[in-house]
Order: C-alpha cells, then structure tokens, then sequence
C-alpha cells in the first residue's frame, strides 16, 4: 500500500496547476464559453506541448506512457478549474477504445495525432432508448460491399460535434439489449449519411445527437472484435468513470474552499457567518463527504487495472455510488452555505454545481449503480 | 499509488486470521456471533491468550512488550480480531494507559503497571467525565489536595466505563484551583479502587445491561508516586491519550462482521413470502452500506500510511472523519441486523435461563440479543468525542472557522 506520488507524477501535477492557474481563472473560462465552439484550441495545443495529450498514450505512438494514477491527477486537476477542452471524449474514452481494441495499423495512424494534439475522437456509444443500459443498442452495421453499412442514432456524444472521429458502436448480431453481437467502428466526421447536431449540455461543455444513415465504412474500419466488443465499451465506460470520479474530486475541492472562504469572510448579525456552528458543521460534513469521495475516485482509478472483470465493475460501481453522492451533497451544500449569490450566473460556485450533476449522470447515475450492487448483495 | 496490501501484509493478515481461528475458544466466538457482549471472563481469557503470544499491548513498543508492527499491521490485526468476532482488547489497559506511561511514566510506574496492563492483571477503568464535565472536560471538578505523601481526593466520576469490573482507574483531578485557566491545574492520577472511600454504583443502559457507573470519591488517600507526569500538567498528558493514535477508532471490522451476519441471517427470513435476502429494497440497503464501508476503508488506509509515515507521532485530523463515519456505519450495521431480526428481535429473552427452564425459544437464537445490540450503540457517537465534538475539532484543526 502507497498514496505516495511519484516525482513525475509530482512534476505533472505542479506543471498542470501552474498552467491553469494562468489560464484557467473563471472570468477566462467564462469568456471561452461565449466562443462558439466553447473551448480554447490554443489551449488544447498546450496540453498537447505539455504532453497531457498523450498522458496514458504509449512511448512507441508519440505518447508519454502513463497510467491510469497519472490521468486522476489530472483529471482532478482539470475538476478544480472546470477546464472545458475534450480531454474525456478524446484521451480517455476514444483512446482507452483505441489502445484496448485497436490494431497496430489502427493505433499507429490514429493515436500519435491524438498524442500531438491534432486529432480529436468521442465516443458515440449510448442510445436515446438505452438510458443507462449499456447493451441497449439499435444502431446496426450490416456488411455491404467488403465493408458496412451504419444505420441508426447516437445520443448525448460527448464533444460529438467537434471530434474527428467517432468511435461508434453498432449491430452486427443479436437483438436488442443483447450482451453479444455488437461491434465497434471508427466513423470519420465528415463520412456521407453521418449527421451532428451540437448542443450545449446544462455544464457548458458540448455534446451532439448522431444520426447515421447508410453510412459506409470500410472493413478495416472495425475497431476490435466482430460481435464481442461489450468487453471493450465496458472498459471504456469504466474508464470513463474513473476520470470524470477525479474530476469530482477536484470540483469539490474548489466548491468547498470557496465555501470556507465565504463562511469566514460574510459577516451578518456582526459577525462571521462561519462562527455559526450550524455552519460550521455543515462545513465538516462536507469535508467529511469529499474524504469518503476521494477515497472512492481512488478505488476507481486503482481498480481499473484489475483483472478479475466482474470485481473490477464492482469496486467501479461503489466509487460511481460513493462519488455521487458525496459530489451531491457537497455541491448543494456549497449553494446552500453561500446563500443567493450560490445561485447566480455570476457567481463560479454554480458552475462547478452544474459540471457536478452533469457527470453524476455520464455513464449509469447513482441509483443504476446502487441497483446494479445490490443485485449482487450476497 | 497503490491500495494493494503487499505480499508481507496478505501474510500477515493470514497469520493473525490463522491464529485467532486456532486459539479464540469456541465458546467466546460463539457467544459473539450471536450478538453478546464478551463477559468479563471473555476479555481477560483473551487478552491473556494474544499476551502469550506477544500481541496484546499491539501498539507498544518491543521495549515494553510490544511486538513493534507498523500502523499498517495493528490495523490488520484489529480488523480481524473484530471481524472473528473475538472481544476487543480492553483500549483502557492498551490504547490509554500504556501509551501514556510509556511517555509520561516514572520508571517505577512503567515496570510496575505496564506487564500487568498488558495480561490483564488490572483491569483499568477511565475516570473523565464528571456530571458537570461531559463534552467541556476542563471544567471537571473532583478535587486532589496534597496531604504529605498522599492526595487526598473528593469528588464524582460519572460514565465510568466497566469500574464494575476494574481494579484500578486513571483519574483526572483538580490540584489547583487557582489557575489562571481551568486547564493548568488538573493532574493525571492512578487510583487503586480497592482504597477506602470509594463507591461505584451502576448505571443501567438503555440496553438493559450494566456498562456504565458513576464512581464517587470521598477523602480517598492517593500515594504521591501515582501521580503521571508533572502535577498541574495532566491536561497534557490527557490530550495525548485522547489524541493518540486512533487506528482503531472506526472499528470497521466490527461493522464488517455485522453486514456479513445480517446477510447470513437474511436467509432464514422472509418478507412477502421471500427470503429477506431476495428483497429488492434490503438489497440497496446493504450495498450501500457496503459502499460507504469501501469508502472508510480506503480513507482508513489513508490515514494509517500517513501516520506511518509521520513517524508516528502526529494525529491525524482526519482521524475524526474514522470516528463519524465509523460510529455512523456501527450504528447503521446494529440497525440493519435489529431490523432482519424483527418482531423477534423485541423480546427480552435469555436463552441460557429460558434453556434452563426448558422454555422454548421466542425465536432464532441470535434475535434477542439485536435490539440491546442496536440500543448500545447509541453511544458510540457520544463517547470518545462526541460526533459533534469532531465536527469541531475539523473546523478547528482542518477547516480554520
């Protein structure tokens, strides 16, 4: 057992921190969200300079070969400045498909550019009908003319609109909600049949609704095996997971400092509103409640390395269930102590709120999780 | 960063678990499975059999008959002594007085008292609270006043854990009323409780059972060389013990044994004509009590290792988080397993005397003893700090408000 950070890890996280310090204040990310696309490419070519780009992307493809403790501190990171560039939807969910399920072809073409910076991917996987149910999957891919044919609607595509590529999941076999038969492909962005339409979602970041139909990809565009990528999605979304449970971490972190800075700085009845122990102990079970996360964003990033599948999903599930509600409570709690200012536009704290329910709801919420342990209560 | 215990822990871990299968008797675990408090015979046969083999003063140094493991290893030992279930070290005798002697004692009163705490040959009780001083302890009042060679002590102890049961009790007294502030002139006693002038009178709890006393203290002859560390420094020494290491302070292997148990027994029950276990509502409850219990567990390590690797001579705020959730998730656990237990957790029954009787059972066997179990620990948020005590002493130490 180690909580240590290493001393590139260090180095990471000291590196991080400086540059969204510079850049990354909320008056700059505000002016970044009223840009039309909603981030900064400027920015993005500094991950990539830094090479955050590349983080968990292998030596041989131009990557800097870290691991999964080095994108939860960064991810973290990335939480306590709400940084809005598609980290998630390229690095860790495309690229997490790409280095599971991808060939040396696939891989060599496509994740050095992702490590470079010039190349952006999401992940088109969860339907409007499938809810949280990852299986739930109606897009097909039927083989035509040595390659397929993708028919079918993607919803809430993390950075849809603005990825190069889209690592899609369709139908090859089995009906619906069927844990065999389905398949991934890699869609470029301005393949014919295949239609976006952007949209912000309620944090600011940027998703897209697909429709693809008839779009032709070539065979070589299967990403993985034929009818058995559940596997593969699986991983992805548990990666997913992972990162966006750090990204809590780091939201809360900011939503509770703000939170004692107010509580020592508001003054009513002439004092302090902080001398209140109301208020104080509310502050503590705040704390209280991001320790118990942290530790659980913890689980999550540790156990995306284990083997044994079904435990791996398991200890995934608690941190989702743990995160959740420790980033739930510690975010109404942040509104709540700053009174009418925590509900303004104006005002940081509502953002981090808003990026917080968001990602309660990416990949299977609260109760999908809690339901899905329970049904292994035994 | 790596949560995975080391190929040594893992083994450590099984030698504990091996040995307390071999040696705990039948009887003890027994009884402790079904929900009893250990008797008084239980702690000292215990305490005995792990001091044979070196490990019951589990946190003091070799010098003085510890068996010198890191953080880490106490923390595996008590997690499966708790979760066996075995009784709990007695932490007056190990956690409280020892540490404090060793820091603070003469070296009469480290030779004397230490190897006798460690077999239980004393049985030490905590003499803080007063009627008066619960949660603002400086306030206590019970009064030492040097007459020669003696102390000589008026005064009410109240909560005074197992004195019933004790043979000697570490007392905070008052030696100087006069200072400037209520915490400089109190004083850290050792008291024989077979001195004249004593009284110890039960307190029942709302358990029913007998754990509580008030100890009343009147013209009680204390010997000079009983006094710990310096006359009016007691405060001190009492801010060590308190805030000594408190590895154990979530008692998560308890709460673990206890959702194991529940989903053992949530078998043999049934609600709308399933077994309990099958039912969909009792299945999120223990999963997320199995979360929250994840969670504390990992933060616990958390802890341990930064404990470690201070040296080991710098509580850790953070140890009050261990101690709100940990007492929250005992409490949850007792809650859980009254509630499996239901109608037929109500009664008050014992078994041994209805046995004797040969009076059937009211219901299974481990029922009865449930809802004292739950009524108990209640009192695990207010002892030790209460809950909200440690939500003070986060702003004070973490939060800066």
């Amino acid at each position: 057992m180690d909580f240590d950070l290493t001393d590139d890890q260090r180095l990471l996280t000291d590196s991080v921190a400086r540059l969204l310090s510079d850049s990354y204040s909320f008056e700059q990310r505000k002016a970044l969200l009223k840009t039309e696309q909603g981030w900064s490419e400027t920015l993005w070519q500094k991950y990539a300079e830094l090479g955050l780009t590349g983080l968990p992307i292998a030596e041989e493809h131009g990557g800097f070969g870290g691991g999964a403790v080095d994108v939860m501190l960064l991810m973290q990171a990335f939480g306590r400045h709400l940084v809005l560039e598609p980290y998630l939807a390229t690095v860790v969910l495309g690229g997490t498909a790409l280095r599971l399920a991808g060939d040396a072809a696939q891989q060599g073409e496509i994740l050095p550019e992702v490590a470079a910076g010039s190349l952006r991917l999401a992940f088109a996987h969860y339907e409007r009908q499938a809810r949280y149910d990852i299986t739930d999957v109606l897009t097909t891919a039927k083989p035509q003319g040595g390659g397929f044919l993708l028919e079918g609607a993607k919803s809430v595509v993390l950075h849809g609109a603005t990825a190069d590529k889209l690592v899609v999941s369709a139908r090859t076999g089995g009906s619906r909600a069927e844990a065999e038969g389905l398949s991934l492909f890699l869609v470029d962005a301005d393949a014919p049949g295949l239609a976006r339409r952007g949209y912000r979602l309620r944090d600011g970041t940027e998703a897209a609704e697909l429709s693809l139909s008839a779009v032709q990809v070539p065979r070589e565009a299967l990403l993985g095996l034929q009818d058995a990528a559940l596997p593969v999605i699986q991983r992805v979304v548990e990666a997913g997971i992972a990162a966006t449970a750090a990204e809590v971490i780091g939201a809360m972190e900011t939503m509770h400092a703000m939170t004692l800075d107010y509580l020592k700085t508001r003054v009513q009845f002439g004092k302090p509103i902080g001398e209140n122990q109301a208020l104080q102990h509310r502050a503590a079970e705040m704390l209280v409640a991001m320790e118990q996360g942290r530790s659980m964003a913890m689980l999550a990033t540790m156990s995306l390395e284990e083997e044994d599948a079904a435990e791996r999903a398991r200890h995934i599930s608690m941190a989702k269930v743990g995160v959740g509600q420790a980033g739930r409570f510690v975010s109404q709690q942040a509104v709540q102590l700053h009174g009418g200012i925590g509900m303004t536009e104006e005002y940081a704290v509502g953002h981090f709120f808003r990026r917080v329910m968001v990602i309660e709801h990416l990949f299977g919420d609260t109760a999908t999780h809690l339901d899905r342990l329970a049904e292994q209560v035994a | 960063m790596d949560l995975r215990f080391t190929p040594e822990e893992a083994a450590f871990r099984e030698e504990v678990r091996a040995f307390i299968r071999d040696h705990l008797p039948r009887e003890i675990r027994e009884r402790m499975r079904l929900g009893h408090p250990p008797r008084k015979q239980d702690t000292i046969a215990w305490m005995r059999i792990l001091n044979e083999r070196g490990w019951a003063a589990y946190s003091w140094p070799t010098e003085w008959g510890g068996p010198g493991w890191t953080p880490i290893q106490r923390m595996i030992f008590l997690e499966e002594n708790l979760s066996a279930p075995a009784p709990e070290l007695l932490s007056f005798n190990i956690t409280m007085l020892g540490p404090v002697l060793i820091q603070f004692g003469t070296e009469a009163q480290k030779k004397h008292f230490l190897p006798r705490a460690a077999n239980l040959d004393d049985w030490w009780c905590q003499g803080f609270s007063e009627p008066g001083a619960g949660s603002d302890l400086a306030s206590l009042r019970t009064a030492a006043v040097r007459d020669g060679d003696h102390y000589v002590v008026n005064g009410q102890k109240i909560w005074t854990s197992t004195a019933h049961n004790a043979d000697w009790c570490f007392c905070l007294v008052r030696t100087n009323p006069q200072a400037a502030k209520r915490q400089d002139g109190i004083s850290f006693l050792l008291i024989d409780l077979r001195t004249p002038g004593i009284e110890v009178r039960p307190i029942i709890s709302i358990d029913g059972s007998h754990h509580l006393n008030e100890v009343f203290f009147t013209d009680v002859r204390v010997p000079v060389g009983n006094l710990v560390g310096e006359e009016n420094k007691g405060w001190s020494v009492a801010k060590y013990l308190l805030g000594n290491e408190r590895t154990g302070i979530a008692r998560l292997g308890k709460s673990k044994e206890r959702v194991r148990f529940a989903k053992e027994v949530a078998k043999e029950v049934r609600m709308n004509g399933r077994p309990l276990i099958e039912d969909k509502a009792f299945r999120q409850r223990v999963a997320q009590i199995e979360v929250e219990m994840k969670a504390l567990e990992i933060t616990q390590l958390r802890v341990v290792s930064a404990y470690a690797k201070a040296g080991g001579n710098r509580p850790d705020p953070l140890s009050s988080v261990l101690k709100i959730k940990g007492t929250e998730l005992l409490q949850a656990s007792s809650e859980l397993v009254m509630d499996v237990g239901g109608p037929q957790a109500m009664p008050v029954w014992q078994q041994e005397l209805a046995a004797l009787a040969n009076e059937p059972a009211i219901g299974p066997d481990w029922a009865p003893q449930m809802a004292p179990n739950y009524l108990m620990l209640r009192a695990a948020s207010i002892y030790g700090g209460t809950n909200e005590i440690q939500k003070n002493i986060l702003n004070k130490a973490v939060l800066g408000l």
